[in-house]
Parts: C-alpha cells; structure tokens; sequence
C-alpha cells in the first residue's frame, strides 16, 4: 500500500517536472534563438562594426564586404507599402462589419479570413507571379510611363498587403466590437449621426488597438519571405521607386544560405541579417502587444 | 395630446428577433416631474426609454410599432432628422461612459455637432451647464485632462452636464446611480429634484425606495407590459383605490411590491 501511494506521488511529480520543463523550452525559445544567431554572426561582428554593415550598401562577399543598408531598405519598402495598402482597406473593412453589415455576413467572414490566414505563403508566390507580375507590369507601369518586368517593390507589396489582411482585420475586428454600445449610444443621443459618431468616437476609442494591430502586421510583413521572395525581383541595389526590383532581408537569407558557404564570412553576415530582422520582429511584437494591452485597460 | 403631457406611448410593440420584449405598452409622461419607471431586472425598462430616443435604431434586428408621441410628433414615423429629435432628449446611462477626450470637449461634443463652435461660446457654456451639475469646482483647473481619469461619481455629473449641454427638454435616466456610492446617488437625485422645474425627466430604477423618494409620477413595468400606472401618491399609498375590473393586475402588483419589499 504505502509502495503504491509513493508510486503515485513519484509519478505525479515526474508529470509536473515535464510540464514544468516544456514550459521553460517555449519560454526560453527565443532566447535561445537570438543566442544562437549572436554567436554565428559576431565573427563579422569582431571585424566591422554593426554601424559599418548597417549604413553600406556595399554587398561584395567575395571581397569580404556585407553592407546590408540596400537589403534592410528593401525590406523597409516592402513592408511599409504593403501595410500602407493592407492598413487603409482592413480598416474600413473593420468598420463596416461592425457597424453596418448585417450579423450574418460577419459570421461569413470569419471563416473566410480563417481561411485566408490559413494558405500557406508559396500560394500567395505564385499567384503574385501569375496575377500581379503580369497586372503590373502590363497595366500599372505603363501608366507612369515605366518599363518593368514587373517583379517589383510594389508588386511585393501587394502580395504582402493580401497575405496580412486577415491578421490586421481579425484583431481590428476584436477591437472594434470591444467598445461598448453605451459609448456609441452616448454620442447618438448628443445629436451626433452615425458617421460622425464612428468618427469622433469610435475611431478614437479604437485607437490603440488600431496602432496595435498595424503593429502586428508590420511584423509579420518584415518577416515574411517565401511569396515576397517569388515576385520582388532580387536585386542588390537600394531601390528608389516602387517600380523597382527590392532584395528584401528575408530573402535574402532565403535565398542564399547554404549555397555560398565557401565564401568566409558569408554564413555569418547571413546569421547577422537573421539576427536584425530577428530584433526588429521582437521589438515591433512587444510594441504592440503593450498597446493592446494598455488598450484593453482603457476600454474596461 | 392633453395639456400637460409630454411623452405619450401608444401601443408599443417591440421585438429583438423573436423576442417579443414590449408588449401593448401605453405610458403617459407628464411634463416637468420626474417620471419614474419601476421593474425587476430584465422586464424592459431600458429598451422603453431607448425606444423614445430612437437609440434601438441602431440595432440591426429590431421591429418596432406603435406610436411615440413628443410634443404631438410621433417620433416612431416622422421625417424630421433624427439626430435634432435626440437632441432633445439627455441621456445618461446605467454605468457613465465619457467620450474618449478631455473633460471640456466632453461637454463641448454636443455643442461642436451642432454647430456652435466659437470658443468663447463654448467656455461660458461649458462653465454653465458644468456648474449645473455640480462638478464645475471639482474640475475648473483640469479640464484638459481625459474624463476617464474622473470618479466614477464625477464622470455620471459629467455625463449630465454633457446632456444638458445640447439643451434637452427631456432627460432620460436609467438607473444612473446603480454604479454610484450612496453620497454620489443622493447628489444626483438631489440634482434631478432641482432640474424638474425646467426639464421633463424620466428615470428608470428598480429601486423602490429611491422611487418612493423622488417620483412624480410612477409606471409599474413586469416582462414586458406595463401594469400600472399613475401618480406617485395614488400607487404607493392608496394602493385600494383602484377599479374593481383590476383585480387580476392588482394582484401581480401586490406581489411585486412584496418582491420590492423584501429585496430592499
Ligand atoms: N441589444 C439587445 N439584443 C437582444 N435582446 C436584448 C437587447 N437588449 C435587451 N434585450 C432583451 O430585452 C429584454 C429587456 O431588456 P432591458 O430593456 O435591458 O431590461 P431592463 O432594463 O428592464 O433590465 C431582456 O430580455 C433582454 O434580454
Ligand atoms: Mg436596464
């Protein structure tokens, strides 16, 4: 009896020690991530300063210079087009659902943005390829007079703006239906229309979790790789217009570990480039998680 | 519509879905006296005085009919714009919800939607119907401050300045000191008191003593009907005093007094 009763406690405890210890992989997961991609990238470290590799644009690895300035503006264009087309139209799209659709059409979309949310990002390639490639260069370039092949900034954004749609909407969504009736009633009672109440009230109460949302789109457009990989062009070169080709960081790595390792240094500026965008999605990630929090604290 | 009347319901039906929430309301609201609508939790009181300010508009599965009748214009089925007949009527809610802006423009919203935009307006304005409510003192040095950052007291008489901003002939009140402390709910039934003498005001409780204190005139509402109506004096101390073919209702509202009664 009492060997049984020890059992038992030995066993439940060896459940806990599990649990406990799973817990502390996830938890400890980026850590570890970020640790790893320090220690293979600080041989390029010791030899030119972070400072240095940042503002060049000097991508020569076989003559041992990684300026990653083009690349990092790349991923700048890509990423603040893409929200500048996702952000205005989730918006709006937000707004409508919450405040003038009928409930059933909502009940439509969350399965649909589900789904969008859900395809898995070649998808996105290669449509981007057999859709907009073509659109653009065809259509839109010509009307600024542009000769393009195409495989653009812009054409990267616009597959981008589509594949964050449905993160940016779903939480929007979240915020919007938070805010409370009573507010809105409030503002109606005042004389106010329902536009001017969305408006002056709505909008504004939303704040914070707008800006959050776009918080977390940015991150995951900064990151994405494969489908913006497929149509952005790949080129080294700071672009200046949207109707250039871009060579975003993701791509970048995508595209080229573990084919020019021979070169010295090329894993490492790699790890380097990994490490960067491995920050900035960190950092963007803690942003707006604080907001939607601080949000959250306003609307209760 | 008789001298003296403000508000007149009649036949109010209204459904949410197939929720058949107001059933055959008729309610007669007096003009300058505090109107008190009386009933347990649920039975419809909130969605009566939205009703007469239009606000279940904006819930998409609505079906209202009837008629709604303020100074001789039935507001169910009108063609006047909607928004100026709200302005006739303040609103305060059973917790406070101040706009998400600073006190002053909190109380300038109403006034800024209609128009009056001129600053020196709006200060002296602003001042007026602050120190209506009593809250000029406590606030005349923060104003720019945000007004969630008021007691929860403060930010229910800042929601009454901000009604009485836009002018209002009528105020519509549910349950506004539910959410407050004894002291706070005495200042605001002190202040509804006061404001009788210009205001038509109806205020919905399920506090019976409070309605004992304040009511004019009283409206018994139970799932959805109203049951009885009148003077405060003739329901709450002549109960008897009523017509033989009530037997039936007499009893429920026996019953429910008892209710009230025995949860005070
Ligand atoms: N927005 C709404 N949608 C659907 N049903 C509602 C809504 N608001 C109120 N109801 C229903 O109407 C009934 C009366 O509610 P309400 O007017 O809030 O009662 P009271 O204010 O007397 O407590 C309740 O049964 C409630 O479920
Ligand atoms: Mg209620």
């Amino acid at each position: 009896m009492a060997r049984f009763r020890i059992g038992r406690h030995l066993r439940s405890r060896i459940h806990l020690v599990w649990m406990v210890v799973s817990l502390m992989i996830i938890l400890l997961l980026p850590f570890i991530l970020g640790i790893g991609l320090y220690v293979k990238s600080i041989l390029l470290l010791e030899e030119k300063s972070l400072w240095e590799l940042l503002f060049s644009s000097d991508w020569r690895p076989l003559s041992g210079n990684f300026g990653f300035l083009s690349f990092a503006i790349s991923s700048l264009w890509v990423t603040a087009l893409s929200l500048l087309i996702a952000g205005p139209i989730c918006l709006l799209t937000a707004i409508h659902l919450t405040h003038y659709a009928k409930k059933w059409v909502l009940q439509i979309m969350h399965p649909v943005i589900d789904i969008l949310a859900g395809i898995p990002s070649v998808i996105f390639g290669v449509w981007g390829i057999l859709v907009i490639v073509p659109f653009i260069s065809r259509y839109v370039a010509p009307i600024f007079g542009i000769e393009t092949s195409g495989y653009t900034i812009l054409t990267g954004s616009i597959v981008l703006a589509v594949m964050i749609i449905p993160f940016i909407l779903n939480i929007m969504i979240d915020v919007f239906k938070m805010i409370p009736d009573e507010l809105k009633e409030a503002s109606l009672s005042l004389g106010a229309s329902k536009w001017q109440t969305i408006k002056l009230v709505v909008i504004r109460k939303a704040f914070p979790g707008i800006i959050s949302a776009f918080g977390l789109g940015i991150s995951r457009a900064f990151g994405e790789t494969i489908a913006v990989l497929m149509v952005v062009g790949n080129v080294a070169k700071i672009p200046t217009g949207v109707f250039q080709a871009g060579y975003p960081l993701p791509a970048l790595i995508a595209n080229n570990y573990g084919e020019m390792l021979s070169i010295p240094m090329y894993d490492s500026a790699l790890m380097l480039a990994a490490l960067i965008l491995f920050c900035v999605v960190l950092i963007f990630n803690f942003l707006s998680r604080i907001l939607i929090m601080r949000s959250e604290k306003i609307t209760n | 519509m008789e001298k003296g009347v403000k508000i007149l319901v009649r036949d109010l039906n209204l459904h949410f879905g197939k929720n058949h929430v107001l059933k055959n309301v008729n309610v007669t609201i007096p003009e300058k006296k505090i109107t008190v609508i009386l009933g347990p939790s649920g039975c419809g009181k909130t969605t009566l005085m939205k009703t007469m300010n239009r606000l279940t508009d904006i819930y998409p599965d609505v079906k209202v009919s009837g008629n709604i009748f303020i100074n001789d214009e039935d507001i169910l089925n009108t063609q006047q714009d909607i928004t100026i007949l709200r302005q006739k009527m303040g609103l305060l809610s059973q917790r406070p919800y101040p706009l998400p802006m600073n006190i002053y423009n909190n109380v300038a919203y109403g006034l800024r939607i209609s128009g009056r935009r001129k600053k020196r307006y709006l200060d002296k304005r602003i001042e007026h119907y602050l120190t209506m409510a009593n809250l000029w003192d406590e606030v005349k040095d923060r104003l720019k401050e945000s007004a969630s950052r008021l007691s929860i007291g403060q930010q229910q008489r800042l929601c009454l300045a901000r009604g009485l901003a836009v002018d209002p002939e009528i105020i519509l009140a549910d349950e506004p000191t539910s959410a407050l402390d004894p002291i706070s709910s005495q200042a605001i039934e002190e202040k509804f008191v006061e404001l009788k003498k210009n205001y038509t005001i109806v205020l919905v409780t399920h506090i019976l003593r409070q309605a004992k204190r304040i009511a004019d005139h009283v409206v018994f509402m139970y799932l959805g009907e109203v049951i009885e109506q009148g003077p405060a004096d003739q329901i709450f101390n002549h109960p008897r005093k009523r017509s033989q073919n009530r037997i039936l209702k007499d009893c429920s509202i026996s019953i429910l007094h008892f209710a009230f009664c025995i949860l005070q």
